[in-house]
């Protein structure tokens, strides 16, 4: 591999900015639920610095607080990020051949929504360096929001909140979007899943299944279906869909 | 039995590694089988557009504010602003209503 190192992990922390901004609020709410679960400052702060999920860290902060087995704390960990099994196979493919296991073992402790998106929005292979800058910079938010949110619970302003909280949800379109306007079929089905995510979320009993599960079936379900009608081209390694 | 909220910090690291790194270290080669490669390649899009809708409604304050932030981040990035640029408006968009709504 060739990756200037510099140059990557440079453009990863540049991207890596908006992404600590949106930890920053995310982790701030989770800082309050680290409190309820009675953890100093500290045991906070290593939480979001050693998990870096949001929805696997409320899970299992909920059962500290209830003081539940150790058992079902590890059960629920993996229930409730098994989707980034599905990131973690899509990530491998964009490594190159023969990227070393150190690179791969780091990628996978990096490996949140986020760099993931933008990671799979690179050019060609992936620079592991790329991902490192960015979640270097964005763990930052992570763990000093968490920090923070058990420190002085509700003082930043509701309105701050609300308005950082969807900065990670334009990061996301950011990268679903643009290769979108080239590709009419992604475009549907981008539409399509959100459609089908609104379902889910409103449906009798699909509804009351975690958003992790939700997350998951949605993914294998309309990957497929897309995988069927609109097979990518064999030969390139290019992700062009068309 | 007594429980270490630093056992319990240890076993949620560990539970989320482990699904994060498994494929990342067992899958070494490029896949061939040309299913897999295209659902593959469908994964980040579908993934990411089922997480973004409708969680922005509810991210928010006011859905109203959700929704106009999911239309702006679109119309942004289909003109080509960067990812730090969409984000920003976004939570601009968000901040701005949010201050009438």
């Amino acid at each position: 591999m060739n990756f200037p190192i510099k140059t990557s992990l440079k453009r990863g922390m540049r991207d890596g900015i908006p992404i600590m901004l949106g930890y920053l609020a995310v982790a701030f709410t989770l800082g309050i639920a680290a409190r309820n679960a009675g953890l100093t400052v500290f045991q906070a702060a290593l939480t979001s610095f050693t998990n870096h999920a949001s929805a696997g860290e409320y899970a299992g902060l909920t059962l500290i607080a209830a003081r539940a087995a150790y058992f079902e704390v590890a059960v629920m960990e993996v229930v409730v990020n098994a989707r980034y099994l599905l990131m973690s196979c899509a990530l491998s493919q964009k490594l190159a051949p023969g990227t070393p296991l150190i690179h791969r073992m780091l990628l996978g402790y990096g490996l949140t929504d986020e760099v993931f998106g933008i990671s799979m929005a690179q050019e060609g292979y992936l620079s592991p360096w790329y991902s490192y800058g960015a979640f270097g910079v964005a763990v930052a938010g992570w763990t000093l929001g968490s920090a923070l949110g058990v420190l002085v619970g509700n003082i930043l302003p509701d309105r701050m909140v609300s308005a950082l909280s969807v900065g990670l949800y334009g990061m996301f379109l950011a990268v679903i979007v643009p290769p979108a306007r080239k590709n009419r079929f992604l475009c549907g089905l981008i539409a399509l899943s959100m459609g089908a995510s609104a379902l889910f979320a409103a449906l009798p009993l699909i509804s009351e299944l975690s958003e992790g599960l939700r997350i998951i079936l949605l993914t294998l379900l309309l990957s497929a279906g897309a995988a069927i009608l609109r097979p990518i081209k064999d030969e390139s390694n290019e992700t062009e869909g068309e | 039995m007594e429980h270490n909220s630093y056992i319990y910090i240890f076993i949620m690291a560990a539970g989320t590694y482990l699904v994060r790194v498994l494929p990342l270290t067992l899958i070494r080669r490029e896949i061939k089988n040309r299913f897999i490669r295209s659902f593959l390649y469908y994964v980040p899009y579908v993934t990411l557009a089922v997480m973004t809708f409708p969680a922005i409604l509810s991210a928010t304050a006011s859905p109203i504010a959700g929704l106009a932030a999911l239309l702006a981040g679109i119309a942004a990035a289909w003109l080509g602003r960067s990812l730090l640029q969409v984000s920003v408006i976004c939570c601009a968009v968000v901040f701005l209503l949010e201050l009438f709504l």
